[in-house]
């Protein structure tokens, strides 16, 4: 038998290996914790406060795809969240006109993003820290750096308070979000049109593709999306701060390049990246139950996103063998 | 065999170095190679001896061995146990680490040449000792040696152009120079001159600037030292070298004196067949034209008009900035700049046609146009993805029913087309990075012509494809042409074009110069065309 075969056979299982690995960080924190890591309403808790993070983490997928990074997603968490408590709180708005106002600030900004990065020809790195910088003091301003809490209790009832199986309504968000990213990618042209201009625009630009729209689509879905964490973010809390949002963006990036090396190695996924979200929001939560210092969680955050990508490089380039 | 190629025949008698007086021991000596990966064996015992002083070359067919070869000898692999490697008459140890190479004169230039493209000429040239720690950059010294290095090879380059700023040939004989620099270095006082490997330089060169490679060539080893000239390319090696090696699936398929054979003898030791050269059948269709481009301006095109009728290709040729590879890019919308129209039907008829300063390539491609361009790397293809997704870039939404895009109907396509086109290996899920160039050609050949295209561009089609992947190119191109796709083919492969055209405009100074067609049409003309001025 050729060693080739047996190597595919490896590349086959090594999709499910962040599932294991996930596996065993369960086994390992619930055996030094019995009753207190290893209980359905620990892991009921888990998967509904993760949820803003796991939308965030596929907001991401979508312009990495694209080839494109959004470094404003984090700050439009925040941004949407803060003029849900701005105008909900404050001036008494209705909060269904609030989640209107917020998804139309979420799709400025992508609208902005866009504009500077297709029709200028910036760098999208560069773009999206400056939107974000910018944003985030428009945040500050908004809320004159304070907390609002006292959202509508209506939005909490439909993501935390509502509860099926005993986990959040948020965690079923997370899932569904999922899951239609998935087939968008997977099943769709659109998601076809995303991964050509991703890899070679010229390519893409040569075989009828509209690089500049898609693009301009790409960026525009994370930030909606982006947007949408942000509001299950506000229902979660019942509040809206102005700082946190931010401190997604790293763990999010993390768990799109681990979810670049599960389910469908090499490319970032729905669903890998919503296995490493939840894989590297087990490990923090396993952590700092033991009493672990809060330190640690950017560690472990710095640290996954590092082995995140070294992964995905390895699960790229081991493919590119090159006989004759 | 009677021919002058010896078989490979352990212990025959050495062919005696072209070079007299040398009394040199051979530049290299390689024997048993071997490199298997998993079960694969992509070098079975190769055997190959360089002379001092020789220009020698080494010949196959994509898969044939050629870059496992230079792969094993850069360090990229290291061989299987068995191998005894010599240079200049001692044993070295493989895999070779690049201070090994230092130490031993060995350099490489690869095709994509390991250059930087925005940085100075200067720069690239002496980037080793610019980078070498420990001391402050002498800016004056380092210019003085890059005028010294291409005046010892009789070049003139300005050493402070960026790269970018090159024509190809130049920047080739930039890295060929710096390699030869990085040869001599450490051996100059050991008197022992290097050996220099060129791993297909040239299949990106027009044939006049060949020339100059071929004489930069000339003089390296005019100093002493040895080139390995890797190529594909039958006649080159025939012209360049001394001796030459060929390979075929993974052995020494055959050796010969360049002076004692003649071409059809090494191509069918290449390919273990003797090839017909693909004859087109050329015709002269009749009928009226099916496309015609009219008052065609470019950067570098003047008022250019060519009709196609229907199943006929029409070459475009010419020297470098003659215009010709231009055309296609503006008749697809590839290439901002350009105006004129394109209309579809006999002259006079009432469509408006296309107006190609408005024209993008998806206006184009939804009129029946497809454009197969000659960057492969970067243009036509994506080597990260698999072969399906590269076949049905342009039309992935036809699988898009119901909802669902069919991804299982998509592989059995994908499959069907395969065969087809004799894609090898086959396999749809595979990488196209991971097909040699002419099978990588075939499926983004057949990616257009599945669409059946009213008119088709060509880009260089057979650039850097071996023999036998080329006539099957060449056949799939005639095939839709008599299907009624009219096709244009700009190529600087003069033999190409004799063979594949029923007409070949030559361009000089952005405008069509001459034409030629029945039995004008030669490689000898379309030649003596090119260099005929306006």
């Amino acid at each position: 038998m050729p060693a080739a075969t047996r190597a595919d056979e490896g590349a086959g299982l090594g999709r499910f290996a962040l599932l294991g690995v996930w596996a065993v960080v369960v086994v390992v924190f619930s055996i030094a914790m019995p009753g207190v890591f290893f209980n359905w309403n620990n892991f009921a808790v888990l998967a509904g406060s993760q949820a803003p993070a796991a939308l965030l983490a596929l907001a991401l997928v979508i312009p990495l795809t694209s080839g494109d990074y959004d470094l404003s997603v984090g700050a439009v968490v925040t941004l949407a969240a803060m003029i849900i408590g701005v105008l909900n709180v404050w001036h008494s708005v209705p909060i269904g006109w609030t989640l209107l106002i917020a998804l139309a600030a979420g799709i400025t900004v992508g609208a902005v993003n866009a504009f500077f990065i297709v029709y200028f020809r910036i760098p999208s790195l560069v773009v999206t820290l400056a939107s974000a910088s910018l944003i985030s003091g428009i945040v500050q301003w908004l809320s004159n750096s304070s907390t609002i809490s006292g959202i509508s209790p209506w939005l909490v009832d439909v993501t935390v308070n509502g509860r099926l199986f005993g986990i959040d309504f948020a965690f079923y968000y997370a899932l569904a979000a999922t899951a239609l990213l998935w087939y968008v990618l997977e099943y769709t042209p659109a998601g076809r049109r995303l991964l050509f201009v991703g890899r070679s625009r010229e390519v893409a630009r040569l075989n009828g593709i509209n690089v500049d729209r898609t693009r301009s689509a790409s960026l525009l879905a994370s930030s909606c999306l982006a947007t949408l964490a942000g509001v299950v973010y506000a229902g979660t809390l019942g509040s809206a701060d102005p700082f946190s949002g931010t401190n997604f963006l790293l763990p999010a990036f993390a768990a799109a390049f681990l979810g670049a090396t599960s389910i469908i190695p090499g490319r970032f996924n729905a669903w890998g990246t919503f296995v490493a979200v939840y894989f590297l929001s087990t490990g923090i939560t396993g952590l700092s139950m033991l009493g672990i210092p809060l330190w640690v969680t950017n560690v472990f955050n710095g640290g996954a996103l590092l082995a995140a990508v070294t992964l995905s490089q390895f699960a790229r380039g081991r493919q590119e063998t090159d006989l004759g | 065999m009677e021919t002058a190629i010896d078989a490979p025949n352990p212990g025959a008698a050495h062919l005696d170095a072209p070079n007299p007086g040398a009394a040199h021991p051979d530049a290299l000596q390689v024997s048993n190679l071997s490199k298997s990966f998993g079960g694969a064996q992509a070098l079975r015992g190769v055997d190959v001896d360089i002379a001092a002083a020789e220009i020698h070359g080494l010949l196959g067919q994509n898969g044939s061995g050629k870059s496992t070869f230079v792969k094993l000898l850069a360090g990229v692999y290291a061989p299987d146990p068995g191998a005894l490697v010599r240079i200049a008459g001692s044993p070295v140890s493989m895999p070779m680490s690049a201070a090994g190479h230092e130490k031993h004169g060995l350099a490489f230039v690869h095709q994509n040449l390991g250059l930087i493209p925005s940085l100075t000429v200067l720069e690239n040239l002496r980037i080793r000792s610019l980078t070498r720690a420990g001391r402050r950059i002498d800016w004056s010294a380092e210019r003085r040696a890059a005028a010294a290095a291409f005046e010892r090879l009789s070049l003139s380059i300005d050493p402070s152009a960026r790269i970018d700023s090159l024509s190809a040939v130049d920047r080739a004989l930039v890295a060929i120079t710096r390699a030869f620099e990085q040869m001599q270095a450490p051996h100059a006082a050991r008197r022992v001159a290097g050996l220099l490997l060129l791993d297909e330089p040239t299949p990106f060169l027009p044939r006049e600037d060949v020339k100059r490679l071929f004489d930069l060539m000339r003089r390296i080893v005019s100093h002493g030292a040895s080139v390995l000239f890797i190529s594909h390319d039958v006649d080159e090696v025939r012209e360049i070298t001394h001796r030459a090696t060929i390979l075929r699936d993974g052995a020494v398929a055959g050796r010969f004196v360049t002076a004692e054979v003649d071409r059809e003898d090494v191509i069918e030791s290449i390919v273990g067949r003797r090839i017909t050269r693909f004859k087109s059948g050329r015709r002269d269709p009749a009928g009226a034209p099916l496309v015609s481009a009219e008052q065609l301006c470019g950067p570098l095109l003047h008022d250019v008009g060519i009709a196609l009728r229907p199943g006929e290709i029409v070459g475009l040729t010419g020297l470098v900035g003659a215009g010709h590879d231009h055309v296609l890019h503006h008749l697809f919308g590839a290439r901002p700049g350009g105006s004129g129209r394109l209309r579809f039907g006999p002259p006079g008829t009432l469509d408006d046609g296309l107006d190609l300063a408005k024209l993008t390539p998806r206006l184009a491609m939804r009129q029946g146009i497809a454009f197969l361009p000659g960057d492969r790397q970067s243009a036509s293809g994506i080597g990260s993805l698999e072969v399906v997704d590269n076949l049905f870039l342009p039309d992935v939404a036809a699988f898009f029913r119901r909802g669902v895009l069919r991804r299982r109907e998509m592989a059995a396509a994908a499959g069907l087309i395969g065969a087809e086109f004799e894609v090898r290996p086959p396999g749809a899920g595979r990488r196209l990075s991971s097909l040699s160039g002419g099978n990588a050609q075939k499926v983004l050949l057949a990616k257009w012509l599945k669409l059946r295209p009213r008119l088709l561009l060509l880009e260089e089609p057979t650039q850097g494809v071996d023999v036998g992947a080329r006539q099957q190119l060449l056949r799939a191109i005639r095939g839709a042409a008599d299907a009624g796709t009219a096709v244009l083919c700009a190529s600087c492969d003069h033999e190409q074009l004799a063979d594949l055209c029923d007409r070949v405009l030559i361009f000089a100074g952005g405008a069509v110069a001459r034409s030629l067609s029945g039995a004008d049409l030669s490689r000898e003309n379309i030649g003596a065309g090119c260099y005929a001025g306006r």
